[in-house]
């Protein structure tokens, strides 16, 4: 599972050339992950101000408005892929947009059985 | 004594286990089995074979023992009762290679991949380790665990990277033999210079990499750069346990053999037609160890080569060390001219070898005030001690 970070939550204004260069870029990486055929899933999400945290203290259902963490980068969305091992899943991960001005995390799933 | 088998053997029961931190305890606790053994019975024929064999058995155990999840007890019960493979249990090349590029995978924290390939496949107990870097024991066992179990659990695989990898996955292990080596070489911290344990390991690995991998120029690259530097050892530090600059030391106390050896090596890797940083920093080196006395450098050809290597790695060091060079071929103040862009970078200032090699340009040219400054300056960002001693007569001097 790569998460996304971006640099800055603010996307480019549908209908101007930066977006429509931004789609590109993740057109085209993304593209690239499907024709190799480890692409399972991605979305990007909305901004982090639409974001609520859940935990659960003693029985109790705490919720709090905002990501779980105060970071300088804001997660932004999530790409799956199916990878033989770390190596490939960097060089996959550093193929994405996002990577250049944000950061892309790479944590493995674990897979549990279906019961 | 079981140094000499303990790579082959971790990498051999790691395999066939899957699971490092077991296979290092369990040829651990072969060792210690053997310690027990071997005075009473003999060393075996083959101390490898025994070793590996003995350690595999204890991991099976403890798999069957503990029941881990049950598909790995599986698993390994088919591992057990499968007759062994043609080269038996032993490690095979790629077993080795599997080994070290998992230590120095770049995904693992850089200070971890140096202590856990000194672990691993040096063999060197936690508390050596620990001893080497100057950090407690318990800081450093934290350490090995932490990059054992991110290895287990980010998908690092115990294999020889496939081609389109090996190239980054090598230039990150050569790295880490480097840091062995330099950790030893020019201790960053403590009171002793010269930390030889270390230096050996480094060579050690280097030459067991050239040994695995014999079409790559630059592990041979990096095996003549250790050796060349390395046989300067026992001039390196005077008898007051002081630093000797490369120009005063004492030529015949160069060690001759590592340096032709060095040598050698070298003109192996030149050959190949494939030129890369270890190589120059070794075509470096075999300039100064070729040379019979200081006065008779080729400086002209070391700033030639340094400018090459500027090439692989942009960096000032790089740069302040072509300024050194320069200053030699061309005069001081050629130099100081590159020495002085270099110090505008206000992080490069605060490194000490920047102001020593500035203050010893000022010197040549007679600017002594200036020259004294600057030392006070390396005195001040707190060096080594040996260096720090080397600094404060150098003050006297001038």
């Amino acid at each position: 599972m790569f998460l996304l970070y971006g640099a800055s939550e603010r996307l480019p204004e549908p209908g101007t050339g930066e977006y429509q260069q931004m789609l590109e870029s993740w057109n085209s990486a993304t593209e690239a992950m499907r024709a190799a055929g480890v692409l399972i899933d991605c979305a990007p999400l909305q901004p982090s101000s639409a974001s609520t945290t859940v935990r659960v203290r003693g029985g109790e259902t705490l919720l709090t408005d905002g990501p779980a963490a105060e970071i300088k980068e804001q997660f932004g969305g999530f790409t799956l892929v199916e990878c033989t091992d770390l190596d490939e899943a960097l060089k996959w991960a550093a193929s994405l947009p996002v990577a250049v001005d944000g950061s892309v995390e790479i944590r493995p799933v674990i897979q549990v059985a279906a019961s | 004594m079981f140094r000499a088998h303990w790579w082959a053997a971790v990498a051999a029961v790691t395999r066939q286990v899957g699971d490092l931190e077991m296979a290092e305890d369990a040829v651990q606790e072969a060792c210690t089995a053997a310690l027990a053994q071997w005075p009473a019975e003999g060393v075996p024929a083959n101390p490898r074979t025994w070793l590996t064999g003995t350690a595999r058995h204890k991991a099976l155990d403890r798999i069957r023992r503990e029941r881990l999840r049950a598909s790995k007890e599986a698993e390994a019960m088919r591992e057990a009762s499968a007759p062994p493979p043609p080269g038996g249990w032993s490690a095979s090349t790629d077993d080795e290679l599997a080994l070290i590029f998992t230590c120095c995978h770049p995904a693992l924290d850089l200070a971890a991949r140096v202590a856990l390939t000194l672990r691993a496949v040096c063999g060197l107990t936690t508390a050596e380790i620990a001893a080497a870097f100057l950090v407690p024991e318990p800081t450093m066992a934290q350490r090995l665990v932490r990059a054992k179990r991110k290895i287990s659990q980010a998908g690092i695989t115990f294999r020889v990277p496939r081609p389109g990898y090996l190239p980054a996955r090598l230039d990150a292990v050569l790295r880490v033999v480097y840091l062995v080596f330099t950790e030893g070489h020019q201790a960053s911290s403590g009171e002793t210079l010269v930390r030889g344990e270390l230096c050996d390991q480094a060579v050690r690995l280097a030459r067991a990499l050239v040994t695995l991998l014999p079409g790559e120029p630059e592990a041979m690259g990096l095996l003549a750069l250790l050796l060349l530097t390395d046989a300067r050892r026992a001039a390196r530090t005077g008898p007051d346990g002081l630093l000797v600059v490369l120009e005063q030391q004492d030529r015949t106390r160069w060690n001759a053999s590592m340096i032709a050896e060095g040598e050698a090596v070298l003109e192996r890797a030149l050959r190949q037609g494939r030129p890369g940083p270890y190589q120059l920093h070794a075509a470096i080196a075999a300039c100064h160890s070729g040379a019979p006395s200081a006065a008779a450098t080729d400086w002209r050809e070391i700033a030639l080569l340094y400018s090459e290597l500027v090439r692989y790695e942009p960096t000032a060091v790089v740069e302040a060390n072509r300024a050194v060079a320069v200053a030699m071929s061309e005069g001081p103040a050629a130099g100081l001219v590159i020495l002085d862009a270099i110090g505008k970078d206000p992080q490069l200032a605060r490194w000490p070898q920047l102001h020593i090699a500035r203050a010893e340009l000022l010197r040549r040219l007679g600017r002594r005030q200036e020259a004294a400054a600057a030392v006070r300056e390396a005195l001040a960002l707190e060096p080594p001690a040996p260096e720090r001693e080397f600094l404060v007569r150098r003050l006297g001097e001038l």
